[in-house]
């Protein structure tokens, strides 16, 4: 992407995207991706993080009132919202100069690759585990995270690849 | 004081992922509960009205099953009505006591604007609210069976509990013997729920139908629910067997919403017995 999209654009497309469109593709039955976690690689690094935690949050509680599923997006997405910095400190060596100049576009496909599939897994995990609520059929939650990680990172992959201009 | 205010600097942003993760685990956990669920719900004026708009358009996919429905239903109803008509012309009576007329159920239609079905626990949205008369704990049926009961209702829509929900529980029975048990879900397919504490000296078979046993105050008796399909022949405790709908969950149109008029005399009755 190369103009950066601003924040309630991006806000409001992809809540929608994902409560008419993703909740209703029920692929092989039961895989839905979850691809509103986007907001979270794509929002502009900045050093405050209160606002970015709360606009996500707000984001998971939107579709949670959608999907009749409590706070469970929500806290999935508030999860990774807060372990972004680290993971990006890890995978990029970022400092905090740095942040102002951050453009996820132009760092290395690897790098871009290790950070989304980290955070996906994450946040399926999470979700998955709280939309199970008991320990019964581990298994399940485990399979549901893979499948639904794969589609949802497939979906974020194929966007990029469309939306970004070649030069 | 400033080792306080030097702390609450430093840990800022922790603090504040805390609160709202705290928040967060409330709603989820408030959610399971029957009816707790105040706040986060798509039975309101926002999520209601926007599924709504969706729906319009989508039905229009569906128009071919749902007459399909419609005239099956209208078909089993004309034959019912032939087999009353030959009851009323043998009572030997030509004197109609209208004073002993008693309505148990009204039926009130609605339309399924949002339907779950792949979740644990799956929640539907109807066009129907406080506004139209529906309150909680209302059966939701169609022509084919039964869906669920009202849970939460805003002025305009409400949310259903659906049967596929691990937390719903429904009494049903044999529809030729009188055993019962309750009918529940385990999360796993959406065209199969649990029949369990069925006594063991029931005699059941494959391909046995299950209705609605008439034991709560939610469900009316005679309901159509499903056939069974699998029983457990093991010497578990609570007598398990597999039912599978008659109705398909995936495919939902209009609904009808059953109020029971006699609930509050029945209720405080039961209270009554309590104390």
């Amino acid at each position: 992407m190369n103009k950066t999209i601003n924040t309630p654009t991006l806000f409001f497309s992809l809540l929608f995207l994902q409560i008419f469109v993703l909740n209703n593709i029920h692929f092989l039955g039961f895989i839905n991706p979850y691809l509103y976690i986007v907001f979270v690689f794509l929002y502009p690094l900045k050093e405050n993080r209160i606002p970015f935690l709360f606009y996500s949050f707000l984001l998971g509680l939107s579709i949670d009132f959608f999907s009749d599923s409590g706070g469970i997006h929500a806290l999935s997405i508030l999860c990774i919202a807060y372990l972004r910095l680290f993971f990006i400190r890890l995978y990029f060596r970022k400092v905090v100069a740095d942040y102002a100049f951050f453009k996820l576009k132009s760092e290395s496909f690897g790098k871009i690759f290790n950070y989304t599939v980290t955070l996906t897994l994450i946040h399926h995990f999470i979700y998955f585990s709280f939309a199970n609520f008991s320990f019964n059929n581990y298994a399940n939650v485990l399979l549901n995270t893979l499948y639904s990680s794969i589609f949802t990172l497939v979906l974020y992959f194929l966007g990029t690849y469309i939306f970004t201009k070649k030069e | 004081m400033q080792q306080i205010i030097y702390f609450f600097q430093k840990f800022k942003n922790f603090l504040f992922f805390l609160l709202l993760a705290f928040i967060s685990l409330a709603l989820t956990f408030n959610n399971l509960n029957f009816h707790k669920s105040k706040f986060v719900n798509s039975a309101n004026f926002i999520s209601g009205g926007l599924y709504s708009q969706v729906s319009n358009i989508s039905e229009y996919w569906n128009l071919k099953s749902e007459n399909k429905r419609l005239a099956e239903e209208n078909k089993r109803l004309k034959n019912r009505l032939e087999k009353n008509n030959i009851m009323v012309f043998n009572v030997d009576s030509t004197i109609i006591d209208s004073t002993k007329y008693h309505q148990k159920y009204t039926f009130t239609t609605a339309k399924i604007i949002n339907n779950n079905y792949t979740k644990d626990f799956n929640f539907l949205t109807i066009n129907k609210g406080l506004n139209q008369g529906i309150g909680q704990e209302m059966a939701v049926i169609n022509s084919k069976g039964i869906i669920g009961i009202t849970d939460n209702t805003s002025n305009g829509y409400a949310r259903v509990q659906s049967i596929l929900n691990k937390n719903s529980k429904i009494n049903a029975r044999l529809k030729h013997s009188n055993y019962f048990g309750s009918l529940g879900w385990n999360g796993i397919d959406y065209n199969t729920v649990q029949l369990s504490d069925i006594p063991r000296q029931a005699p059941l078979q494959i391909g046995d139908t299950i209705e609605t046993g008439g034991k709560s105050t939610i469900f009316p008796e005679g309901i159509l629910i499903g056939v069974i399909t699998k029983i457990n022949k093991g010497n578990t405790a609570d007598n398990t067997v597999d039912v599978t709908l008659f109705n398909d969950m995936s495919n939902l149109g209009y609904v009808y919403v059953i109020k029971n008029l006699d609930k509050k005399e029945i209720k405080s009755l039961e209270v009554l017995q309590d104390e």
